[in-house]
């Protein structure tokens, strides 16, 4: 078999078993929600400092949702005993990698998708001119995020203090990220040409590739015995 | 690095205080008032050979360190990335306490988040995580591992959010030394008394890791002589 093929078979494991479950969509969505709405406390009652934070506001709640579900995805594998036998599957590691990395992508995005309409109502924003532009930025940053936290997942499932140091260590790493995201998502909801967000995009773009590459190299080391 | 020579490392101790002295005296005593900030600007001797060692000098023993780790597994690279790390620290929060200083009375701010800062700031907070995750892994040989992953990482990706904060904003002086075109734009006298605080901070750091790395050392052979 493939690499491609294990990680996507890993990958379809791992979505099929969520969508029965349903634990981390569940409690990504609601918390994603959730801190949309305390934002609220913090910039509102009147409209115009939410409108104008909410590019920013809205890459907080899903770096904070997909912390949530990013630490899950390799500690499932470590409760139920599992990760000892996908590290002895035949073949090289890339494809547990891959399948992690395109399964916590999966639910980033979904999550994403659904927590944008809901950003649209709570903050009285028009979504639908600035939805192409929104879209890309929302799958560049997305990978760049996954493939961080797919990596440091693997590393801090083996520590104490996970829950703290997942974000501890994800957070520094992922500011370009986060910065080309929310000035992307600035011009896009801004209305502005993609034109003028391409340096922004550019970046996501060089930091997925940069990065990807480098969890790649590195992930052998992480799960290494 | 330092382990076998410690009295190297001594001399390298009076050599720093020497020249740590010497730059006092020519940043503080013979270099003139600056035109524009007055003797405020005299904090610019402590701050920018702080920020030197920590972003460049720490920064790139770490990553050495790190990767040749990676590559040989041999403890002694393992120690040179985490005291550069843990010195490195230390010197990065000097260069954000000194930068604060000069900004009070020239920004009219203790803090404010410009490209510099905010990437000074960044690699504090990926030092300490770098600290965090040896100290919360149980077994040395994996916490060596993803420390020096995080090492790597990290330091890859200081100068991309370094990028990406200064296409975000900027409000720092532009640098005065390390410019593009290449003339500085300082008097002479003060770029003497500058590049003289960097040698002395850059001997200080030399002289501090070696013996954090002798102590290292010491830890690890009483570690392995546990039985």
């Amino acid at each position: 078999m493939s690499p491609l093929r294990r990680a996507g078979a890993l990958a379809w494991k791992d979505v099929t078993v969520e969508l029965r479950r349903k634990e981390s969509l569940n409690s990504m969505l609601f918390f994603g929600a959730v801190v949309l709405m305390i934002f609220q406390f913090a910039l509102g009652p009147g409209p115009e400092r939410i409108q104008a934070a909410a590019a920013g506001l809205l890459w907080l709640a899903f770096v904070f949702t997909g912390v949530l579900g990013l630490a899950r995805s390799f500690q499932v594998e470590q409760e139920d005993g599992c990760l000892d036998e996908l590290l002895l599957a035949p073949g090289g590691r890339e494809a547990l990698f891959l399948g992690k990395l395109l399964g916590n992508l999966a639910f980033l995005l979904v999550v994403e998708v659904l927590i944008l309409p809901l950003f649209g109502i709570l903050y009285n924003l028009d979504l639908w001119a600035a939805l192409p532009a929104l879209i890309l930025v929302v799958v560049l940053a997305s990978l760049g995020l996954a493939t961080l936290g797919t990596l440091l997942s693997a590393m801090t499932v083996h520590m104490r203090a996970r829950e703290v140091m997942l974000p501890l260590l994800l957070f520094p790493l992922a500011v370009p990220v986060l910065l080309g995201a929310v000035a992307a998502s600035q011009s896009a909801l801004a209305g502005e040409a993609m034109g003028t967000a391409l340096p922004w995009l550019k970046l996501l773009g060089g930091f997925d590739v940069l990065f990807l590459t480098a969890s790649l190299l590195a992930f052998d080391a992480v799960v290494a015995d | 690095m330092g382990s076998r020579h410690p009295r190297g490392t001594t001399a390298l101790g009076w050599g720093a205080l020497g020249l740590l002295g010497a730059g006092a005296y020519a940043g503080f005593g013979i270099a003139p008032p600056d035109a524009v900030q007055g003797q405020v600007q005299r904090i610019m001797y402590l701050h920018v050979p702080a920020a030197w060692v920590s972003l460049y000098v720490a920064s790139a023993l770490v990553l050495v360190g790190s990767a040749v780790y990676l590559w040989r597994r041999q403890p002694a690279w393992d120690r040179l990335a985490r005291s550069a790390v843990e010195v490195g620290a230390v010197f990065t929060a000097l260069t954000l306490v000194t930068g604060s200083i000069w900004g009070k009375p020239t920004w009219g701010a203790w803090w404010t988040w410009d490209a510099r800062l905010t990437t000074t700031a960044l690699l504090l907070v990926i030092y300490i995580g770098y600290l965090m995750v040896r100290g919360v892994v149980e077994d040395p040989d994996r916490a060596a591992r993803f420390a020096a992953i995080v090492g790597i990482l990290g330091v890859l990706d200081v100068p991309i959010i370094h990028m990406s904060v200064v296409w975000w904003r900027t409000l720092h002086q532009p640098p005065s030394v390390l410019r593009m075109e290449g003339a500085p734009t300082m008097a002479p006298v003060m770029l003497f008394a500058l590049l003289l605080n960097m040698t002395a901070y850059t001997v200080l750091f030399v002289y501090l890791l070696r013996r954090k790395m002798e102590l290292e050392a010491i830890r690890d052979a009483c570690r392995a002589a546990k039985p």
